[in-house]
């Protein structure tokens, strides 16, 4: 979230697409409520179903699963041709005014640079022209050809009302009503908040239906402002905290790159993240990389990590591939290039793309250990179940160990909510059994290899025998320990840069903040966003303070958020060029002719002029992107893509299929299905029922949705003979589930291309274990290709085909 | 709202939920009705009215309020399976006492597609009509604060509340053989606690305080749902039973039936509140038999003294009665 949870009241328009906050978040959910009760606004909802959110919604539309970009771009095409722009904030605060190179272009449904070999693009003329100073070539009065305003004007130009029904099924006066709603938030008083969640992230374009309404809200003037923002509802409790602390094979804490094998060298490295500002005067906070990686080797290998070893740099993995994703990971393991997987906290029989590939993936393991606090499918993968989990057991040799753990109530720690607030919890339960806490198993593994390391040596020993472990209790580090080296702490006394004799903060004392951090090895810090959480003020993050002096729903004193306990990304954003609130009515920060000023940490340094240092200090622009250069793999603006498994084709290129630069393994082609033969799209989701796969085991929550069934609509029933509660076979290219049906008005049919297209709810929760009745996820269906830039498999858009079926599965 | 400093009774409309602890109060000394001549407080101590409110329009049927009540109330209903409906339980059970019920709604005066979510249970009616008809004394009670209790020790399980009850709230528990339904938390309420859905409720759909209080919030909610085209958006506190301590609002209140069948003007039938003397039980269990028939009398569990001549006599009354004026039976509709 670029906002929080509870500034979700200051807001006017509340859109729910990719998502359905009410059905899979409904405690944050209350701030919809809160803002419709208390101010008046209004809420949209656009989903393929009338899920629950939409049933306490103004306005409803319907959408094909996998179109959002083609609406998306016609929301954006109708504020231009409209006029429903927030002009001032569009010209100061985006890079509308900056030209692109002369051979950027769009046709056919491609970007420029498209190699179909490679499935990749030349990205080259996806860039600015720069300079003879260096610095960008802009046009202030947005009437230059080649400024960005301009190409997005023309991009968006085919996504006509007309051409959003033929693509998205969504009734044209549908569209347009929605359109005018949205339009009366550029205004700069009138705030619109996007909630999304995985219904825009499961798609092979996932992260280009997000820059759709990033761009949208740009264009409105929406981002950095109260009641405004770009805001994922992360689907865990601490899915944020994960991302945060860089659990993904290509991240360090805190955003930091692991390098490549075309890093080989600290310098290297260093030299693509100088973050030179590409206008003059602006900030690019990103020229601070070196002090939070430096403080990062630091906290990870203490002396060992010296200047003159570069930071022990040798000593990080270099990536041969952009990602070990997880589809990336299966694949290998069911190339049987995989020995031993660990799997913490994660289902992935049931979470990943193919069950079939993933039981087969796991079944060619020498070891698969599981830590869970609950028993999983996937720690039983191998068990026959009947035709819930219908496996020879005899043939699998994988050895499977299972480590129980702690659940959230069982110990202390913080949980990372959306909000990017760090919110420390204490514990309320013991653990039961042999359970033990993730951190004590995690030491145990590492003391024990290093052991072996010492007494047997091996390739490559000093980073494991050289890694920092300074706790009290080596077999267990505390949460308070760990927390505080996620801080930081100073190693040698630290002065202020611009006064070299003021100390900041002694030897041995934890930083105050990232603020900080430096690169010549005094300072130590395992997570610079996290810097400040844990400092000498204490926990912040147990701060338990929900005063709210300006009642904007700020609540400073609780907790602690990242950045620097900031609530609002981008806040400097909310105030217009001389530093005044766009709204006075909800004012955040305020210029006072010296400093900023207000009920939030300001995101820009707080002496830094309102007409001079633009907001977006992240960016080495110091402004927002329309065009996102070349940044992203599959193009600067969003263009329409199909899901690879469509009903129909592509409209601007009937030979592209899916997102054309998304990876796709040769094994998984041939699973791919067409829509001759699976003519139904399919898309899953959660229900406010259950979490994940995890409440199966709660009885209370068995009952109150006890088995697993399939929603589709009264014409798609009465065209296949299927009785509402009746039974059904669902199949794809990939596997089949049976389920009971859910008979419902609240899918309708739509028309897209003149083609009348039927969707298949397929709600996830069962599986083999737990209190529920058995069952199937949707993944037993699903088509194992992910996101192109991030690879978040594809599971909102597939195909399927739906029979009657009679009879129980037999377990 | 403000909080009196001599609360009697929680408030949870503002937030969830103040526990403010209170001398426990919903004893003897607070009963003003009881059933069959049960007894009642001499001089019952006033105690301020309260409310439930339940806003459907804020209501995304998440089932939290479901799970609340199953866990305070410790019950034990089946896991049982799915038939094509968002309902489970699919009905309320003896251990299941408040169930969200889902209507797929085609508003024929806006043409669009509504689907409306109420979480159904006791009504805790002002005038009980489960109360005048039970026939065990004391085993159902009011209290001063206007919260209808079931006294289960006093119960004979024989269903009579069942019949008499306009809302068709009340289950009888095969196992234990003693009616069961919402007992509006009284046992949290009587030491300032607010409800357990009402604490549970994640969009405070449902809000818990005085039946001032509650009903002003509920005018407030009206004029939000008035300016977003509901005209008919009104509060659900219906007369015809002395008005009721759990209130809806409701988007379409002239339509009250569409949420899967509240009752439009729900009353006590005139049998259950006009008769009189020793053979009141009988005549009450008659309408039990018209009504639901067979279900009544396999509730006679207790070994009820209710003697075959009777009940032909009774039969009589209400066939009489019913010629009259036919019982309105809000569930008898099949789909879900």
């Amino acid at each position: 979230m670029t906002n929080s949870w509870t500034d979700i009241k200051n807001t006017d328009l509340v859109i729910v697409m990719g998502g359905n906050a009410a059905e899979a978040h409904p405690c944050g959910f209350k701030w919809v409520t809160e803002a419709k009760h208390h101010r008046g606004a209004k809420l949209i909802v656009v989903d393929p179903r009338f899920t629950r959110t939409a049933s306490v919604s103004d306005y409803y539309a319907p959408i094909r699963p996998g179109t959002d970009i083609a609406f998306l771009m016609g929301l954006i095409r109708y504020m231009i041709e409209n006029d429903r722009v927030q002009w001032e904030y569009v010209k100061a605060f985006t890079n509308a005014s900056f030209l692109v190179k002369e051979e950027f272009g769009w046709s056919d449904g491609l970007f420029t640079g498209y190699d179909e070999e490679k499935r990749d693009y030349d990205k080259s003329s996806w860039d600015y022209q720069i300079g003879p100073d260096g610095y960008m070539l802009t046009d202030p009065t947005l009437q230059h050809p080649r400024c960005v305003w301009n190409l997005l004007k023309a991009h968006v130009d085919v996504y006509t009302p007309e051409m959003v029904e033929r693509i998205t099924g969504t009734p044209q006066d549908r569209f347009l009503k929605i359109a005018e709603m949205i339009g009366e938030c550029s205004s700069p008083t009138k705030t619109m908040t996007s909630m999304y969640a995985l219904g825009w992230t499961q798609h092979s374009k996932g992260a280009q239906n997000i820059r759709g309404m990033a761009m949208l809200q740009l264009i409105l003037g929406n981002i950095g402002v109260p009641g405004g923002g770009m805001n994922a509802l992360r689907g865990h409790s601490n899915i944020q905290g994960l991302t945060d602390l860089g659990l993904m094979s290509n991240l360090i804490p805190g955003y930091l790159n692991i390098p490549t094998e075309k890093e080989p060298d600290w310098a290297t490295y260093m030299k693509s993240r100088a973050f030179k500002p590409l206008l003059p005067g602006q900030t690019s906070y990103w020229q601070n990389y070196p002090k939070f990686m430096v403080s990062f080797m630091k906290s990870m290998w203490g002396e060992a990590a010296q200047k003159d070893n570069d930071w022990a740099y040798h000593y990080l993995p270099k990536l041969d591939v952009p990602a070990y994703d997880m589809l990336r990971m299966f694949e290998l393991m069911d190339q049987g290039r995989v020995n031993l997987y660990f799997c913490q906290g994660f289902n992935p029989l049931l979470a990943l793309a193919n069950r079939n590939k993933n039981t087969s993936a796991l079944s060619k393991l020498k070891m698969l250990v599981v830590m869970d606090p609950l028993e999983t499918e996937t720690a039983r993968f191998w068990e026959n179940h009947g035709a819930y989990n219908d496996v020879d057991t005899a043939s699998i040799q994988t050895e499977v160990i299972q480590l129980p753990t702690s659940c959230f109530a069982e110990d202390e720690g913080a949980l990372v909510n959306s909000g990017r607030w760090l919110q420390w919890h204490w514990k309320a339960s013991d653990m039961p059994g042999q359970a033990k806490y993730d951190t004590w198993i995690m030491a145990q593994i590492f003391l024990r290899v290093r052991e072996l390391y010492r007494k047997e040596g091996g390739a490559f020993p000093d980073p494991i025998l050289n890694l920092t472990w300074d706790y009290a209790d080596e077999h267990e580090p505390s949460p308070d320990e760990l927390a505080r080296e996620m801080n930081g702490r100073a190693l040698a006394d630290v002065y202020d840069l611009a006064d070299k004799t003021k100390l900041l903060t002694a030897a041995g004392r934890q930083v105050k903040s990232f603020a900080e951090l430096r690169d010549d090895g005094t300072t130590a810090s395992g997570c610079w966003i996290y810097s400040g959480s844990y400092n000498e003020d204490g926990n912040n993050m147990a701060r338990r303070d929900n005063s709210d002096p300006s009642g904007m729903g700020v609540y400073s004193n609780w907790t602690w958020s990242w950045p620097l306990n900031r609530r609002t990304l981008y806040n400097r954003a909310s105030a217009d060029l001389q530093g005044q609130p766009w709204d006075p009515s909800r004012p955040i920060i305020a210029w006072n002719g010296e400093r900023w000023e207000g009920n939030d940490i300001p995101d820009i340094s707080p002496t830094a002029k309102p007409g001079e240092v633009m907001p977006f200090i992240m960016n080495q622009e110091g402004v927002s992107r329309l065009f996102s250069r070349g940044m992203m793999r599959d193009g600067p603006f969003p263009t329409h893509m199909e899901p690879f498994e469509s009903p129909v084709q592509n409209v601007f290129n009937d030979r592209m299929r899916g997102n054309p630069v998304a990876r796709v393994f040769a094994s998984d082609v041939e699973k791919m299905g067409t829509s001759d033969e699976f003519p139904f799209v399919a898309t899953s989701y959660r229900l406010t029922e259950h979490f994940h796969y995890w409440t199966k085991h709660n009885k209370v929550n068995a009952t109150l949705q006890p088995e697993f069934f399939v929603e589709i609509s009264e014409q798609l029933a009465a065209e296949k003979g299927i009785e509402r509660g009746g039974r059904v076979r669902v199949w794809s290219k990939r596997g089949e589930v049976w389920a009971k049906a859910l008979v419902t008005k609240r899918i309708k049919p739509m028309i897209c291309d003149g083609k009348t297209v039927h969707v298949v709810g397929i709600p996830l929760h069962w599986g083999f274990v737990g209190a529920a009745k058995k069952g199937w996820g949707p993944n037993s269906l699903t088509p194992f290709v992910g996101d192109a830039n991030i690879e978040t498999p594809e599971f909102k858009a597939f195909l399927v085909n739906i029979e009657p079926a009679v009879g129980e599965a037999v377990s | 709202m403000t909080i009196a400093p001599n609360m009697d009774s929680p408030r949870t409309a503002t937030a969830n939920p103040p526990t403010h602890p209170v001398p426990p109060n919903l004893g003897q000394a607070h009963v003003v009705r009881s059933s069959a001549g049960g007894p009642v407080a001499e001089n019952p101590q006033p105690l301020t009215e309260v409310a439930k409110l339940i806003d459907v329009s804020k209501c995304i049927g998440c089932k939290a309020c479901q799970s609340a009540c199953i866990e305070w109330n410790d019950t034990q209903p089946e896991v049982g399976v799915n038939v094509g409906v968002y309902e489970n339980p699919h009905d309320l059970t003896p251990e299941m006492f408040t169930l969200m019920r889902f209507t797929e709604y085609d508003n024929p005066d806006t043409g669009d597609f509504e689907w409306l979510i109420r979480k159904d249970g006791c009504m805790h009616c002002a005038e009980p009509g489960c109360l005048k008809a039970c026939p065990a004394p004391g085993a159902i009670v009011q209290y001063s604060n206007g919260i209808v209790d079931f006294i289960h020790e006093n119960c004979i399980g024989c269903g009579y509340c069942v019949s008499g009850c306009p809302f068709n709230i009340p289950r009888i528990s095969q196992k234990t053989h003693v009616a069961q339904k919402c007992t509006l938390c009284s046992d949290r309420v009587a030491v300032g606690q607010g409800p357990a859905c009402a604490k549970a409720c994640p969009t405070h759909a449902i809000t818990f305080g005085t039946k001032e209080d509650m009903t002003a919030l509920a005018a407030e909610r009206v004029e939000d749902l008035k300016s977003r085209g509901y005209d008919n958006a009104g509060l659900y506190d219906p007369a015809g039973v002395g008005g009721t301590h759990v209130m809806y609002v409701l988007h379409h209140n002239d339509k009250p039936q569409i949420y899967d069948g509240l009752p439009e003007d729900p009353k006590i039938s005139d049998v259950v509140r006009n008769w009189k003397g020793p053979a009141k039980p009988v005549g009450i269990a008659a309408v039990g038999l018209a009504a639901i028939g067979a279900a009544a009398m396999a509730l006679f569990h207790r070994g009820n003294s209710v003697s075959q001549e009777d009940e032909a006599e009774a039969r009589e009354l209400v066939q009489e009665e019913l010629r009259g004026a036919p019982v309105e039976r809000p569930h008898d509709k099949g789909s879900a």
